[in-house]
């Protein structure tokens, strides 16, 4: 808004100096973000208080209209669905019951090993999403909660069973989040079957086809094949263990034959996020607890 | 109360573009709103006008979505004023001038976002990103302006207290 009192006092400023002028700012502007958390951190108070209200009306219009468009759409998929269902439902009943028995070994087995358990429980904040990333270049999204809410930046989000990305950037009732499978995105994973470790990289060319792309696994036995569960890795210093991250859909040796690398499909749908989970509880934090 | 109107109109754009719009996504692809109305005040009201609403959208998709605050905000301060330069007070009845200002504008601002986001990291894969990103987006902005352009010509010359000739 300061922008608009500078026009207004300065209303005969000649266009190459208003030039000059908001160019400067804008450069100070980019210095005070590597410099400084401050005056970013007002920005983000003034337009959080401005716009979040309106941004939060909106989303609730376009889920409305969505869902609305995407009723008709479904009731033909849904039909064939159920039939597809009815088949999987008796696969699974079988495969139910084996896993039972199975449940019951394990449960022996992690009291052998004093693994009370391998998942722990984190509190976690509900958000919803207000809004996406306005070019086509990076994948980044406002929830409506922020920093009056408990929520800081570096928490994870999670949404439904797998992981989403993480907190950039918080306004006291707004914060962005960039997912995993933004470009400029790197998560440290772990296989979950023989626990070799590899990175998963964000890369806008693979959004396409709906997968993320992994390297640097280390895997001389060829142990890992597509199917392959990937979780977050607890050598992570941002992200939390044990996270889903998604499935291996394919894998192949890198050119220096010590390394594998591949695309994995993501747990979660990221076209459709509406609704996330913000761990409250941070790296850092369980590190020390 | 003419600069009120058109700020509330870019807050408009703004909320429009991050919320309804992303439901439009063509094969994940949304056109590019913020490059049109800048670009249409460019060149309907000079460089000044077209500085201000450049400045003042590229700030917004910095503080929400951007990483570096002020990188948006320079590129769309120059988009608004190259659009101004020497078309000072040019309300084309013909849609086609406003096209090809938009599609020259949106095609620059593009190829800068490429550049300093992409290419600073070592993606060179820029023909894959034309193709893919580019190309799309300039088509489903080009095709969106029609629906913007008529309305805000006539909200300028409607809060506009000043005859079309001049300008400054």
């Amino acid at each position: 808004m300061a922008r608009v009192k500078v026009k207004r006092r300065g209303f005969r400023i000649p266009p190459n100096y208003l030039l000059l002028i908001l160019t400067i700012a804008s450069v100070l502007l980019m210095i005070l973000t590597f410099t400084t958390d401050a005056v970013p951190a007002a920005f983000n108070s003034i337009a959080g208080y401005t716009f979040m209200p309106f941004k939060n009306g909106l989303t609730g219009v376009s889920i409305y209209a969505n869902n609305r468009a995407d009723e008709f759409k479904r009731v033909q998929e849904v039909i064939s669905e159920n039939e597809a269902l009815k088949e999987q439902l008796d696969e699974l009943t079988q495969e139910n019951d084996r896993l039972v028995e199975n449940r019951f070994e394990l449960i022996e087995l992690r009291e052998l090993m004093e693994l009370d358990s391998e998942y722990e429980e984190y509190d976690k904040i509900g958000a919803r999403v207000t809004g996406k990333d306005p070019g086509n270049w990076y994948n980044v999204f406002i929830i409506d909660k922020g920093e009056d809410d408990g929520i800081k930046t570096g928490m994870n989000v999670i949404a439904g069973a797998g992981l989403v990305g993480i907190v950039t950037k918080t306004g006291p009732n707004w914060a962005q989040v960039r997912s995993i499978i933004d470009d400029q995105s790197n998560v440290s994973g772990r296989m979950l079957n023989t626990s070799d470790n590899l990175i998963v990289y964000g890369n806008l060319e693979a959004i396409k086809d709906g997968t993320i792309e992994f390297g640097q696994l280390s895997d001389p036995d060829d142990e890992v094949a597509a199917g392959d569960k990937i979780v977050t890795s607890n050598i992570s210093d941002r992200y939390l263990p044990g996270i889903a991250i998604g499935y291996i859909k394919t894998i192949e040796k890198d050119s220096n034959n010590l390394t594998k690398s591949g695309t994995l499909t993501p747990v979660v749908d990221f076209e459709h996020i509406d609704v996330v989970l913000v761990i409250t509880q941070m790296k850092e934090e369980a590190v020390i607890e | 109360m003419k600069r009120l109107i058109e700020i509330l109109f870019i807050f408009i754009c703004f909320l429009l573009q991050s919320t309804l719009f992303q439901h439009f996504a063509f094969a994940g692809i949304v056109p590019n709103l913020m490059v049109i109305i800048t670009s249409i005040f460019g060149f309907m009201e000079g460089r000044s006008h077209g500085m201000t609403v450049g400045f003042i959208c590229g700030l917004l998709t910095d503080i929400f979505y951007g990483n570096v605050l002020g990188l948006n905000a320079l590129l769309f301060l120059y988009i608004g004023y190259a659009n101004g330069a020497g078309n000072r007070g040019f309300y084309p009845d013909d849609i086609k001038f406003p096209l090809l200002f938009i599609s020259i504008s949106d095609l620059v601002y593009l190829i800068l976002t490429y550049i300093t986001g992409f290419l600073f990291r070592a993606r060179f894969d820029i023909g894959y990103y034309f193709i893919h990103i580019m190309l799309p987006e300039l088509a489903y902005t080009v095709a969106v302006c029609p629906f913007l352009f008529l309305p805000i010509k006539k909200l300028l010359l409607l809060t506009g207290d000043r005859p079309q000739e001049e300008d400054e």
